[in-house]
Order: structure tokens, then C-alpha cells, then sequence
């Protein structure tokens, strides 16, 4: 066993293997794995035979089409615009049933404080501000979630969430990243802090640092709402009839945008600071089942849609009394909210924004689900009271502080775009242990949303289209 | 490679962390992930079980004892995978394990549902170790989906004893260790199938082999050796370096003691 009969030793045994593999005009490594399947074929074709199975033939001929070159991307897009047309065209009515009757009960409140004998500033903390920010945040946020999640859950369920992301792998390569990030992103959609905790199941560690640093450009739980309310507002609302459908286009571009965005980003990281090749990667496609409609119900409704809300409703009680108080605590002859939104407003104003939604970015660093709700209290609370009982109302608020259309598209894209939540950040902190990461996962998607807002709103100024 | 008791219960220990005891015979057990192994696994070894994690690694590890015919088994449990080509940290524990354990007898636990995709890990063994034996599980399953697998003629394809088991149902399990111990003393030859690849693979692995012959020194088959080095796996190369004491810059093996 002890022999030293060799001529060659081990590292120029591996030149000699690198000399024959880069004279073969392909890769060896992938030639070897065809091969390997071609025996197993072989062999499978002697000893396997099928009894017409309905369920197995059904599987495999639903997959041929799900997953085919030419109808696979269709098919995603038509589904993500089904899901967001039901969604918006099934949350119109219920939201102004929910506002109309907490604004009926507000002017209730607003009596019965009036008949204890209650201070103003009471009544103003207690009903102007946390009550009627919470009314908001439900009215506007639920009905949407209730319809969004269930429908999500049931894609999840039946199957069809792994083919997505079989879709996506090759695109995914193209970027020179890992096939699993398409997985991470739906979890991004969810919630991003839980798609940065999901980038465990990418095995590279360059590929998972990727994937981290851009799960922020699928929005997540705490942002649809605010895309959802913007666009039928601004957008669908100028395409009557067809506001429900042109809402559900706008919103797929929107998702199409970010995963453009997280494609070109990857690629542009695997090209700078995370160089490397991507690593191939196995997955398993499970059969197709029939959703259990009991289980999606409970996951969509309670896990999701309540504990969103839940996490909403918890820090937008407190903020919508802070933000009363800003308004109309006065230093000199403005309050301190307006004080502040002026302060920002020019920084605002030069991406098309506000200071008041740059101030509301601001705080919704704690939870995005808080931006709209913040927002809406600031201008409220500068003297704009409105009856506003349905989203039209919503539309004069909004257009009577000089949002124009393209106030709305940058209000859209820089929700898209934006620093991730206080909780994401934590979570990358702890996922990859460093603070310049943090840093940069902080930098990628705040830079890419304030260009794109600025080109955007400088363009448009310099046409002359607003 | 005949490694004595000694050498070997040594080489366990310290590279793999696993206590080898003087009597018993090296079983792993391989296959895909949800293939059942866990469930084939617990039912062989009932509560004679020890976990840990691999040496150095994050990957659980599972050996478990068991008897059978006045023979002592101990049983090793490999991490799940697709295939044994090292993409990812379970593939290279499993494949280091095949390589440089030498278990008396490795068991490949196929799902009977997929066939196909399962087999691709199968022949992979079959090229590192001849002493394997496939167990067919999910048979319950396969047959709900009225998949026919024709076993008599599987196990001529492959060369290797094919046990077909239901692990859930305790189907096939006394077979199974049966086979084992007719492998592990002998009694039971076996001739896996060896994959034949595409001329260009073939011509190549050709012009390698005289070299890599003297480096695996019968520890490994130099075929096999071959053809990762055309996968350009350096991941391989460290392996071999850590497990037979080969310095890459330095001429031949290295005795071990």
C-alpha cells in the first residue's frame, strides 16, 4: 500500500484534465449528467409501464403545459392578472361599506365625548387620531388582503408556486444567480423579512447574499395595500369601466418592474462585488393536489391577513395619535407636522413626491404598512377635513394637496423602491452577521427608487406633461 | 481497498466521527430526499439510534445498530440527495462518505413513484462501490399511481439485488436485511451496471486513466476518478487530499501509518 510508483503527481494529473476539458468545445460536466440520464432512460424505458393512470397522465400533461417554453410565462402573467383584477374589483365595494359605516360611527364617538364632556384634545387624540387612522387602515387595507391572500394561498396549494420558480431558473441563471431566488421572492411577497430568512435554502453563499440583498424589490404584505389604493384611485379611476382591469395591469407591471429590477441587480452584483458562476440546482416538482379549502382559509385569513393587519393596527394606533399631536401642536404659526413636511419638501419635490410622503417613508421605516395611513393623517391634520366616506373622498384629499398623476406613479414606484422595514434590516443583520451588507441592502433598492423617480419626474416636468 | 478491523474502526472515527465497534458490519444508506430512508431507517434500527452532525458540517447525521442472524449491523444514515456530483454540502458528505468510508454494504433507497429521476443516484453509487443493494420503496404508492415495475427484470438491468419494500407498512423490511447480510459476507455476488458514456467522455476518461491509475492505488476506482476530473470538481480534489493523505504537489500516496 505504501507505493511511490506514480510518475505524476495529483495537481499535474488536474492540468492535464483542465488541457482535455478546454479542448472539448463543451462541458464535459454537463455532457457527463446527459449521459448518466440516458442510461437511466434506458433502463426505465425495460422495467417501467404505465396502467393509463387518469391522475398521473393528468400531472404529467398539466406540467407539459405549465412549464412549456412557449405558454409558461403567458400563464404566469395571466394568472398574477386574474389575482390582482379579483382582488381590486372584489375590494371596491366592501372598503366603502367599512368606511362609510366607522366614519357613522365616528360622528357617534364624536357625541358621545361631546356629551361626557370630554377636553378637546381628548376627543382629538382618542377619535381624530387613533380612531380614525384605524378606521382607514382597516377599511382600505382589509378588504383587499382578504380577497389577495386567500387566492394566493390557493396557487401556493395546488402546486403551482415550485413551477414558478422551474419557469424562472433559466432566467435566473442569465443573472448568474441561484433558481431558488424566484422561491425567496414569493416569500418576498409575504413578507420580505421572511424571504430574507428563506434565503437559507440557497446552499452558495454568494448566491444567498444576492438573494438578500434583492427580496426588498418584491413588495411585500405591508406595501400592496398602498399600490393597491394608489393605483385604482389615480389610475383605474380614469378608465371607467374598465378601471378594475387596467388597476390589475398596473399592478402586474408594477411586480414585473421589481423582478426586472432584482434580475438586472443580481446580474450587475455577480458582476462587481459578488463575482462567481452560478451552481445548478434539483427541483422537485410535487403533484398537483386539490387545495383543502378549510386549510387556505385558515392560513390566508389568520396567518396572513389578520397578523398583517394585527402588526398594522399595532403601530399605526400609537403613530395616528403622535400624528395628531404634531398637527396641531403649533410652533409660531404652523404645526410641528407641517413644519416638518415643509423641511422636506423640496428634497421631496425633486423626485415628484411630497414632503409629507417623504416624511411618511420616513416613519414607515418601523412598518410600511403605516405609510398610507400616516400620510393621509398628516393631511388631514393640516386643516383638510373632507367627507370622506369612499375612495373618491380619499382622491379629493389627495388631489387637493396637489397630487397629479404622476405624484401617484412616484408614490407607487418609490413604495416599490424604498429602504426595507426596521425588521427586514434586523433580520438581514442577522442572516449575513455584518453591517455593511445591512448598509448595502439598505442603499441598493432606496437608490434604484429615487433615480427612477427622478428621471421619471424631471422628464416628465421638462415635456411639459404636467 | 482491504482496510483491517482496526484500520478501519480508526478511519471512522476520526474522519467521519462515527464509533464503528469491533464486530460490527458498515452499512450506509443512501437515496433521494423524501424517498422514505428516514422511515426505512428507524423501522431497521428501532431506538438504537445516535445522532449528530458530520464532522465540521451542519448536516445531521443519523447511525443506528441493529441484529440480524447473530450479525451485527451498524447502520449510517447519508443525507438525502439527487445525486452524488457535489453541487452541494449534503452531496459531497454523501459522496466522500461512499468513497472513503468503504462501507461493507451500501443500501440505495429508491422512490418507486419516480423511478427515473431516483435511478440517476443509483448508478452514481454503482460506479464508486460494487457492494449495493436497491431497495424499491413506496411500492404502496407507485401502485395507487398503477405504475408496473417489473422487478426481476430491474435487478437484471442493474446487476444488484432489488428488494421491493412499502417502509410505512413494514413491507419487505426482513428481505431487505436478508439481502444485506447476503452481501455484506459475500454469499450474494453482485455486478452493478456501470454507466457507458458518450464516445467523447469515453476517448477522454481513456486518455486519463494510466495517470490517475497510480494516485487511486486501488483505493478507488480510477474510472470513476477519471471522469471527475473532467467535471473539473475541485471539490473532489480536496477530499482526496484530506481522506488518503495524497499531497497534490507531491508524488504518489502517502503511506497512512
Amino acid at each position: 500500500m505504501c507505493a511511490m510508483t506514480s510518475t505524476k503527481t495529483l495537481s499535474e494529473i488536474w492540468s492535464e484534465a483542465e488541457d482535455v476539458r478546454r479542448s472539448y468545445p463543451h462541458s464535459f460536466s454537463d455532457q457527463i449528467v446527459a449521459d448518466i440520464y440516458g442510461n437511466v432512460e434506458e433502463i426505465t424505458k425495460q422495467v417501467l409501464s404505465k396502467k393509463g393512470s387518469k391522475r398521473y397522465n393528468f400531472d404529467q400533461r398539466l406540467d407539459d403545459i405549465v412549464t412549456s417554453k412557449w405558454f409558461g410565462y403567458p400563464l404566469m402573467l395571466l394568472l398574477l392578472v386574474i389575482v390582482f383584477w379579483i382582488t381590486m374589483a372584489g375590494a371596491n365595494v366592501p372598503s366603502r361599506l367599512l368606511a362609510t359605516g366607522f366614519f357613522a360611527f365616528q360622528d357617534q364617538l364624536t357625541l358621545w365625548f361631546q356629551w361626557i364632556g370630554a377636553p378637546t384634545w381628548v376627543h382629538g387624540i382618542l377619535v381624530l387620531g387613533v380612531y380614525r387612522t384605524l378606521a382607514w387602515v382597516i377599511a382600505v387595507m382589509l378588504p383587499p388582503m382578504a380577497i389577495f391572500f386567500p387566492l394566493f394561498t390557493l396557487l401556493e396549494d395546488s402546486g403551482y408556486l415550485p413551477r414558478i420558480a422551474f419557469n424562472l431558473d433559466h432566467i435566473f441563471k442569465k443573472a448568474k444567480a441561484c433558481g431558488k431566488q424566484s422561491l425567496t421572492m414569493c416569500m418576498g411577497f409575504g413578507c420580505n423579512a421572511a424571504g430574507v430568512t428563506a434565503c437559507r435554502i440557497i446552499d452558495s453563499p454568494r448566491e444567498r447574499l444576492i438573494a438578500i440583498l434583492t427580496n426588498n424589490f418584491v413588495p411585500c404584505n405591508g406595501r400592496f395595500p398602498t399600490l393597491i389604493v394608489i393605483s385604482t384611485i389615480f389610475i383605474g379611476g380614469v378608465f371607467v369601466p374598465y378601471g378594475g382591469l387596467v388597476n390589475a395591469l398596473v399592478i402586474t407591471v408594477l411586480i414585473l418592474l421589481g423582478i426586472a429590477a432584482t434580475l438586472l441587480v443580481s446580474w450587475l452584483l455577480s458582476l462587481t462585488i459578488l463575482k462567481g458562476e452560478p451552481s445548478s440546482l434539483v427541483l422537485e416538482l410535487p403533484s398537483y393536489r386539490r387545495p383543502q379549502i378549510g386549510a387556505v382559509i385558515y392560513r390566508s385569513i389568520i396567518d396572513r391577513t389578520l397578523f398583517v393587519l394585527r402588526r398594522a393596527v399595532i403601530i399605526t394606533a400609537p403613530a395616528g395619535a403622535i400624528i395628531w399631536i404634531l398637527g396641531n401642536l403649533h410652533i409660531g404659526q404652523q404645526s410641528i407636522l407641517s413644519t416638518l413636511g415643509l423641511v422636506l419638501n423640496p428634497f421631496g419635490q425633486l423626485f415628484g413626491l411630497d414632503g409629507f410622503i417623504v416624511m411618511a417613508f420616513i416613519l414607515g421605516l418601523a412598518a410600511n404598512e403605516i405609510v398610507l395611513p400616516i400620510l393621509l393623517m398628516s393631511y388631514l391634520s393640516t386643516g383638510y377635513i373632507q367627507d370622506f366616506a369612499s375612495l373618491e373622498g380619499l382622491r379629493t384629499i389627495l388631489v387637493s394637496n396637489g397630487w397629479t398623476w404622476l405624484t401617484a406613479v412616484n408614490m407607487m414606484l418609490f413604495t416599490l423602491f424604498h429602504w426595507p422595514c426596521s425588521t427586514t434590516l434586523l433580520t438581514t443583520y442577522k442572516e449575513t452577521g455584518s453591517k455593511k451588507w445591512v448598509l448595502i441592502s439598505f442603499l441598493i433598492p432606496t437608490l434604484t427608487g429615487l433615480t427612477l423617480c427622478f428621471i421619471l419626474t424631471q422628464g416628465v416636468r421638462l415635456l411639459g406633461l404636467v | 481497498m482491504n482496510l483491517s478491523l482496526e484500520q478501519k474502526r480508526v478511519l471512522w472515527q476520526d474522519r467521519f466521527g462515527i464509533s464503528l465497534a469491533d464486530d460490527q458490519i458498515g452499512v450506509a444508506l443512501a437515496g433521494n430526499p423524501n424517498v422514505g430512508k428516514s422511515t426505512i431507517f428507524n423501522a431497521l434500527t428501532g431506538l438504537h439510534q445516535h445522532t449528530g452532525n458530520w464532522p465540521g458540517k451542519t448536516v445531521d447525521n443519523a447511525q443506528g445498530g441493529f441484529q440480524y442472524e447473530q450479525r451485527s449491523f451498524l447502520l449510517v444514515d447519508l443525507p438525502g440527495t439527487y445525486s452524488l456530483l457535489a453541487h452541494t454540502v449534503e452531496e459531497q458528505i454523501a459522496r466522500d462518505f461512499l468513497c472513503f468510508a468503504y462501507p461493507d454494504v451500501t443500501v440505495v433507497v429508491l422512490d418507486a413513484t419516480c423511478l427515473e429521476r431516483n435511478l440517476n443516484l443509483a448508478l452514481q453509487v454503482f460506479e464508486i462501490t460494487p457492494k449495493v443493494i436497491v431497495c424499491l420503496n413506496l411500492m404502496d404508492e407507485a401502485q395507487k399511481k398503477r405504475l408496473m415495475i417489473d422487478v426481476p427484470s430491474l435487478e437484471r438491468e442493474l446487476g444488484v439485488p432489488v428488494v421491493a419494500t412499502a417502509a410505512r407498512q413494514g413491507v419487505g423490511l426482513t428481505e431487505l436485511k436478508e439481502k444485506i447480510v447476503q452481501v455484506a459476507s459475500g454469499s450474494l455476488q453482485t455486478k452493478p451496471r456501470q454507466i457507458v458514456y458518450s464516445s467523447e467522455v469515453e476517448k477522454a476518461v481513456k486518455h486519463l486513466l494510466p495517470m490517475v491509475g497510480s494516485i487511486a492505488n486501488n483505493a478507488l476506482s480510477p474510472r470513476w476518478l477519471a471522469l471527475r476530473m473532467l467535471d473539473g470538481d475541485s471539490s473532489f480534489l480536496e477530499s482526496l487530499s484530506r481522506y488518503l493523505d495524497v499531497n497534490p504537489s507531491r508524488e504518489g500516496l502517502r503511506c497512512a501509518q
